[in-house]
C-alpha cells in the first residue's frame, strides 16, 4: 500500500496530466426557471397540498388555535400511545393529546425510539412544486433519528411563512453547514416488479398539518 | 475496476443467453416500458427541462475542466466541518482504506446503503476476506445478496427477478443472514417489503458503522448528498456512530446553488418522481446528531484515464439515473448481467471500458453492445452523447486488432479501393447480379459466418442501379 500523501499527489497528478490539453468548457448557463409556478401565495399552498397527496402523505389544514386538538385526532387516529418529542417543540401542541410523550432531550437509545409509535416535529421549509417537507434539526425538529424511526411523522408546516415554490427558492434559505432531510412522502419502494410500497424503513406514514393564522 | 464477473462471457454470447430466457425477457420488458412511460411524464411537466439539462451538462463540463481545484476545496471543507478525507488511486486502495477504518472500530459488521463505487470495487468480498460482514439495506440489494445473484440495472438492482422470485429467495435464505423470513410470507409486494423491514430493522438498530456513497458532494460548502425511496439511506448516514463514504471523484459539484439543478434532473430522470421520497446531506458531523466519525474516501479506479479522452470523458458527466437503461432496445433484451459490469446499459457500454481498459474479451465487446439508434442520448439529463462515444471506442478496439477488426479492416479496404475505381465497381455489380442465385444464406469463412450469424445478408436487385438508370433515363 502506498502511503496516504502519496495517493493524493498521485490522484490530482493525473487529473492534472489528463487536463493538461483540455480546452476551457463552454460557460455555465443558468436559463432555467426560478419557479414554475404562479408568483400566488395560496396558489403555491394549493400546489404543495396536491403534491404532498399525491404521494401519498396526509395533508391537513388548521388554525394556530384548532392545531394542538387536530395533532391529538392524528395521534388518536393511528393508536399511537407513545409519542416522541423533539426539544424546543411547543408544549401547547401537545395539549390535546393523550399519548404518553418521550422528550428526546436526554437523546433515546435506537430501541427507545423503535419502541415509540409517533413523533411530532416542526420543519425548515416546504417546497411546493416537489412536495417536500425540508428538516434541519432546527428547534422543534430534533435530530434526524426522531423522524426516521417512529412509524408515524407528523410535521407541522407554518403557512406562508415556511413555504416556497421551488427547488431554486429553497436552497438559499437553508444552511448547509447544518444536516438535513428532505421528505417527499412517506418511505417507499418499487423494487418489487416496480409496484409502489410504502414503509419500507422510515416512518410508513407521514401527516403534515399545514397552519393557516 | 474490479468489478468484473470472473469468467464473464463477452457480451455478444451473454446476450444471446439472455434472449433466450422468457421469464426475464417478461421482467425486464414490463420494467423498462412503465419506468420509460412515467419518466416521459416527469419531465414534460418542466418546460423548462431543455435548459436544466443544458445547464448540468455546463456545470459537470466546467467541474471535470478544473477537478484538481474542486477536489482539494472539498477537502479542505469536509476536513474544516470535522470529517477525515483518504484517496484511493485504485479499487485495491479503497477497499484497504475501509477495511482499516472498520478494523479500528472493533467492529466486524456494517450496515451499506447502495453504493456503485462500493460494488465497483468489490468492497463486499475484500471486507469478507477481512473477516468484516457487509449487510446491504436497499431492498433491491438485499434481494440480490440473498439471492447470490449480481445487481442488473443501476436503480432497481433486481428488476430481472419477479416477486415469485423473491419470495423465494427469502424463504430459503433470510434465516442464514438474521431474523428469518415471517411463516406464511406471499409474493405481494407489501408482504415482501414488510419481511425485508423486520430482517433489517435489528441489523440498523445495532450498527455501529455505516458505509455509503454520495450522489454529489459540494466543493463549496463540503456536503455530502443522498438521494434514496426506502429510509434505509437514512438509517445508514445517521444511526451508526462511524460513516464511511466512498465517492468517485467525479461526483463533485462546485457549488449549493448547483444543487438545484441536479435535484431537478435526477429524481425525475431516474424514478420519475418530483422528488424522491428521501434526501439526506450533511457536512462532516454534527454534535448530537449522526455518526461521531465521519471519513471521506475519494476514489479514482480509472476516471483518470477517461478524464484524459477528449471524446470519452463526458462519461464522467453521468449522475447514475439510469434513465438510458429504460430506453435502450438492446438492454431490454438482454438484461444488464450480459454487460459484465456494475454499470450495465448504454452508460455501462461506454463507462466500463473506459474506467477498466479495454484489454479484456468483456471490454472490447461493449462498445459493440448498441444499436446505436441515439435513444440513450435523448434521454441523458445532462446530455452525453453515448453513441458519439460508443464509435470512438469502437475505433479504438479495431485498432488495438483481433481477429474479427482484421478482416473488418480488409472488407473495409477492399470497399474503399472499388469506390474509388468505378469501372471495376460496375463490373463486380453486374458479376454479383447475374450470379445471385448462387449466393448463400451465410457469408463462408471464420469472423464473416459469425457476422451473417445474426444478419440477414440483403437480397441483391435482379440488375445495377446504374443499368437501370441509364435504361430508363437515358
Amino acid at each position: 500500500m502506498t502511503s496516504p500523501s502519496s495517493s493524493r499527489d498521485r490522484v490530482l497528478g493525473r487529473v492534472r496530466a489528463a487536463l493538461a490539453e483540455a480546452p476551457e468548457p463552454s460557460e455555465v448557463t443558468r436559463d432555467y426557471l426560478v419557479s414554475h409556478t404562479p408568483d400566488d401565495p395560496a396558489a403555491v399552498v394549493d400546489l404543495l397540498h396536491e403534491n404532498l397527496a399525491d404521494y401519498r402523505a396526509g395533508v391537513h389544514r388548521s388554525t394556530r388555535d384548532g392545531l394542538p386538538a387536530l395533532i391529538g385526532k392524528l395521534l388518536a387516529a393511528h393508536d399511537a400511545a407513545t409519542v416522541v418529542v423533539p426539544p424546543g417543540l411547543p408544549g401547547a401542541w401537545l395539549a390535546d393529546s393523550d399519548a404518553r410523550q418521550r422528550l428526546d432531550d436526554v437523546p433515546l437509545t435506537p430501541h427507545e425510539l423503535d419502541s415509540a409509535d409517533a413523533v411530532v416535529t416542526g420543519c425548515a421549509l416546504a417546497v411546493a412544486e416537489t412536495g417536500t417537507v425540508v428538516l434541519d434539526a432546527g428547534p422543534g425538529q430534533g435530530r434526524r433519528a426522531l423522524t426516521l424511526i417512529p412509524d408515524l411523522h407528523i410535521c407541522v408546516v407554518d403557512v406562508p411563512g415556511q413555504v416556497v415554490a421551488s427547488l431554486p427558492r429553497a436552497l438559499p434559505r437553508l444552511d448547509p453547514a447544518r444536516p438535513t432531510t428532505w421528505i417527499s412522502g412517506p418511505s417507499a419502494t418499487s423494487d418489487i416488479e416496480l409496484d409502489r410500497v410504502e414503509g419500507v424503513h422510515g416512518p410508513r406514514t407521514l401527516e403534515v398539518v399545514l397552519v393557516v393564522d | 475496476m474490479s468489478g468484473t464477473y470472473l469468467g464473464m462471457p463477452a457480451f455478444p454470447r451473454a446476450a444471446r443467453d439472455a434472449v433466450r430466457d422468457t421469464t426475464l425477457r417478461g421482467n425486464l420488458r414490463h420494467a423498462t416500458h412503465t419506468i420509460r412511460d412515467k419518466r416521459a411524464r416527469a419531465v414534460a411537466e418542466l418546460d423548462d427541462w431543455a435548459a436544466l439539462r443544458e445547464a448540468g451538462k455546463r456545470i459537470k463540463d466546467h467541474t471535470l475542466r478544473h477537478l484538481d481545484r474542486y477536489l482539494v476545496r472539498v477537502e479542505e471543507a469536509v476536513t474544516a466541518a470535522g470529517g477525515t478525507v483518504h484517496w484511493a488511486a485504485d479499487a485495491e486502495e479503497a477497499n484497504r482504506i475501509v477495511a482499516d477504518l472498520v478494523k479500528a472500530t472493533g467492529e466486524s459488521e456494517v450496515v451499506k446503503v447502495k453504493s456503485m463505487a462500493t460494488q465497483e470495487t468489490g468492497l463486499n468480498e475484500a471486507l469478507e476476506a477481512e473477516g468484516i460482514r457487509a449487510y446491504e439495506t436497499d431492498l433491491a440489494e438485499l434481494i440480490v445478496q440473498l439471492g447470490k445473484d449480481r445487481p442488473s440495472h443501476i436503480l432497481v438492482p433486481a428488476i430481472h427477478r419477479n416477486r415469485g422470485e423473491i419470495r423465494d429467495i427469502f424463504r430459503s435464505e433470510m434465516g442464514e443472514w438474521g431474523r428469518p423470513a415471517p411463516e406464511g410470507l406471499t409474493d405481494t409486494p407489501a408482504e415482501l417489503a414488510e419481511a425485508a423491514r423486520l430482517h433489517l430493522r435489528e441489523k440498523f438498530l445495532r450498527a455501529k458503522v455505516g458505509i455509503s456513497g454520495a450522489n454529489f458532494m459540494v466543493a463549496e460548502t463540503g456536503t455530502l448528498v443522498v438521494v434514496e425511496s426506502e429510509g434505509n439511506g437514512r438509517m445508514c448516514l445517521t444511526l451508526p456512530e462511524t460513516l464511511i463514504s466512498v465517492v468517485g471523484i467525479e461526483k463533485v459539484i462546485p457549488t449549493w446553488r448547483d444543487l438545484e439543478v441536479f435535484l431537478q434532473l435526477l429524481p425525475r430522470s431516474s424514478t420519475a418522481e418530483r422528488m424522491n421520497p428521501y434526501t439526506s446531506m450533511w457536512t462532516g458531523t454534527t454534535d448530537g446528531d449522526g455518526p461521531r466519525a465521519f471519513h471521506l474516501v475519494l476514489l479514482d479506479n480509472g476516471r483518470t484515464d477517461t478524464l484524459a479522452d477528449e471524446v470519452g470523458r463526458q462519461a464522467l458527466r453521468c449522475i447514475r439515473c439510469s434513465a438510458c437503461l429504460n430506453v435502450c432496445p438492446v438492454y431490454e433484451r438482454a438484461g444488464g448481467h450480459a454487460y459484465g459490469s456494475v454499470y450495465p446499459g448504454p452508460i455501462g457500454a461506454i463507462l466500463s471500458p473506459q474506467l477498466r481498459g479495454t484489454g479484456s474479451e468483456i471490454d472490447a465487446s461493449l462498445p459493440y453492445a448498441s444499436s446505436l439508434c441515439g435513444a440513450c442520448y435523448e434521454v441523458c439529463p445532462v446530455a452525453i452523447d453515448i453513441p458519439e462515444v460508443l464509435v470512438h471506442l469502437r475505433e479504438k478496439v479495431a485498432d488495438q486488432g483481433g481477429a474479427g477488426h482484421r478482416l473488418e479492416r480488409a472488407a473495409m479496404r477492399t470497399a474503399t479501393w472499388l469506390l474509388d475505381h468505378p469501372a471495376a465497381l460496375n463490373a463486380a455489380e453486374r458479376l454479383a447480379s447475374s450470379t445471385r442465385k448462387l449466393h448463400p444464406k451465410r457469408l463462408p469463412g471464420p469472423g464473416a459466418r459469425q457476422w451473417t450469424n445474426s444478419r440477414d445478408l440483403p437480397d441483391l436487385p435482379a440488375e445495377p442501379f446504374r443499368d437501370w438508370w441509364k435504361k430508363n433515363h437515358a
